[in-house]
């Protein structure tokens, strides 16, 4: 066994640890120092009382000699000495003594050690998802295409000494291709901005859930069974949602629900017709089936820092893929001012936005009881198509976002 | 004719072929093309030209297959390549020099820059 042609390393390092010479352990063993040399350099098999003995002499338990820290941990300590450069660098032929000394320690390392092995495999994994996205790639490319063509043709034009005809000939190229650009550029902003039900390779716990729900149509409730192709934490995530839409429908259920939705769609007077939270009937509203509804509809959540917590995409007002969404969304005011539910009409800046009636409102709690922490859940539902038409002032997420004098942005527009 | 040196462009975007085609021929070159990556390594065994101009992303053929097959012909080995592509990170870089090119150009270029690449590519086969 491997472990046996470790148990005279282990007998040594603990020796020198106490400060023993071989002559005393053998003496305190009951042994003499030439065995305990052949013993120690693994020229002896060590067993039974002598194990016993040599164990109790250097004050630790035999199994700890005969087993030491196994092959798996040993494994992982060497995975963790490699990972990492350091200086002065791990003592490696000490793996063994440290194992036995500290196990506790010994572990923790190790399972730091393949903690960050996953981390760094995971950030790996989204790095390679943006660069090698074929979607996105193809839609780089083709923007990249068109400025090339654009930028020499316009250098012809500017440097060359031209007939009129060839003139003619590279003015038609730049229109065209500023046309297409146009749309590349477009569609490039579509790809980054997550569109109702857009498929697309979910790499987060988050991502995995919207894509299971777009797949139902967003038509969710809390009899739903967690089936389907997710990840761990995708499954604890979607339970999530799902019993709180099961927790919502019993405060709320369908039939009165769709009956304060006769006279049209105003969370807040249904809220207090009906005396359960705004953001419930929201969310109500968000997973009822669209036949039923009649209309689009989108919905964002998120928690007190402002992170989201549940989105429902929707035509028209477009949520960002990647980043962080643009600060001026009401959902984000009136997260400042929790007390101030809000009804805006709003548009996006993009050539596809549509006048959007908002509706937010912001809900505390304190979980672990007063004087626990405050948390808060802001909803914000939207209903694309409002009749009241209002120029654009939001974005989607600041880099894809083309207003100049933003007083929230926090970094440049890459279009 | 034949005294002017050729160059044999593949790429598919037309108006980027017409942009280069323009500014090279105004240079004395015989510019040919080829718009695909299917019979790429063929019209290249054809014209067998002086400079070859590929580009990376092409509709049916990635330009790295080309220039693989390209750089495993005895006869084209020598054969001065630039390569275009939209796709300027130091890794792409680094494979597009392993695999065979010369020259890796990076969309959008400068027609100066280009050009000077061509001829820089050229001279070195004529003096090596």
């Amino acid at each position: 066994m491997a472990s046996d042609r470790m148990i005279g390393a282990r007998i040594r390092a603990r020796r020198f640890d106490r400060g023993l010479s071989q002559a005393d352990l053998a003496k305190a063993a009951g042994i003499s120092a030439s065995y305990l040399n052949l013993i120690e350099h693994d020229k002896r098999r060590i067993g039974g009382r002598v194990l016993a003995a040599v164990a109790d002499a250097l004050g630790t338990d035999p199994h700890r000699l005969s087993e030491g820290a196994g092959p798996r941990l040993i494994r992982a300590l060497m995975a963790a000495a490699a990972a990492t450069e350091s200086d002065p660098p791990p003592e490696i032929d000490q793996i063994e003594r440290l194992a036995a000394d500290l196990p506790g320690w010994t572990a923790l390392i190790a399972a730091q050690s393949d903690r960050i092995a996953a981390l760094e495999a995971r950030i790996a994994a989204m790095g390679d998802r943006m660069a090698h996205d074929p979607a996105l790639s193809a839609s780089v490319h083709d923007v990249l295409s068109m400025v090339t063509a654009i930028r020499s043709s316009a250098a012809i034009l500017v440097e060359e000494e031209l007939e009129a005809d060839w003139q003619r000939r590279f003015h038609r190229n730049i229109d065209e291709d500023s046309r297409r650009l146009a749309t590349s550029a477009q569609a490039l902003a579509g790809y980054l901005t997550a569109g109702e039900g857009a498929a697309f390779d979910a790499v987060s716990p988050q991502e995995e859930v919207e894509a299971w729900c777009a797949e139902r149509g967003f038509a969710i409730s809390g009899d739903m069974p967690v089936e389907g192709d997710l990840s761990e934490g995708a499954r604890a995530l979607l339970g999530a949602v799902l019993a709180r839409a099961g927790a919502d429908a019993s405060r709320l259920p369908d039939s009165a629900l769709l009956r304060g939705l006769e006279d049209g769609v105003d969370p807040f007077a249904l809220a207090s017709g009906t005396g359960v939270d705004p953001g419930l009937v929201m969310r109500r509203i968000a997973t009822l089936p669209r036949e039923r509804l009649g209309r689009d509809v989108g919905l964002v959540e998120c928690d007190g820092a402002g992170a989201i917590l549940f989105r429902r995409p929707t035509a028209g007002f477009d949520l960002p893929r990647y980043g962080a969404p643009c600060a001026l969304w009401p959902i984000f005011q009136a997260l400042l001012v929790p007390h101030g539910p809000r009804h805006d009409v709003v548009r996006q800046f993009g050539r596809d936005a549509r006048p959007a009636e908002t509706w937010c409102s912001v809900a505390l709690d304190h979980p672990a009881g007063y004087g626990g922490p405050l948390t808060a859940r802001a909803t914000m539902l939207i209903l694309p198509g409002a009749a009241e038409d209002v120029p654009p002032t939001l974005g989607t997420t600041c880099r894809l976002c083309p207003r100049a004098d933003c007083p929230a942005r926090r970094e440049a527009a890459i279009l | 004719m034949t005294d002017r040196q050729r160059v044999l462009l593949i790429e598919d975007e037309p108006n980027i072929i017409e942009a280069i085609r323009f500014v090279l021929s105004r240079d004395g070159w015989q510019v040919a093309t080829h718009p695909e990556g299917r019979g790429a390594v063929e019209a290249v065994r054809d014209r067998m030209p002086d400079v070859l101009i590929l580009d990376v992303m092409l509709p049916d053929r990635s330009g790295y297959d080309i220039l693989a097959d390209l750089r495993a012909d005895e006869a084209l080995r020598d054969l001065p390549i630039m390569v275009l592509t939209a796709r300027g990170q130091s890794k792409e870089r680094e494979m597009a020099l392993e695999i065979g090119a010369d020259v890796f150009m990076t969309k959008p270029f400068s027609n100066a820059e280009m050009l000077e690449a061509v001829r820089a590519l050229a001279h070195r086969r004529d003096t090596a």
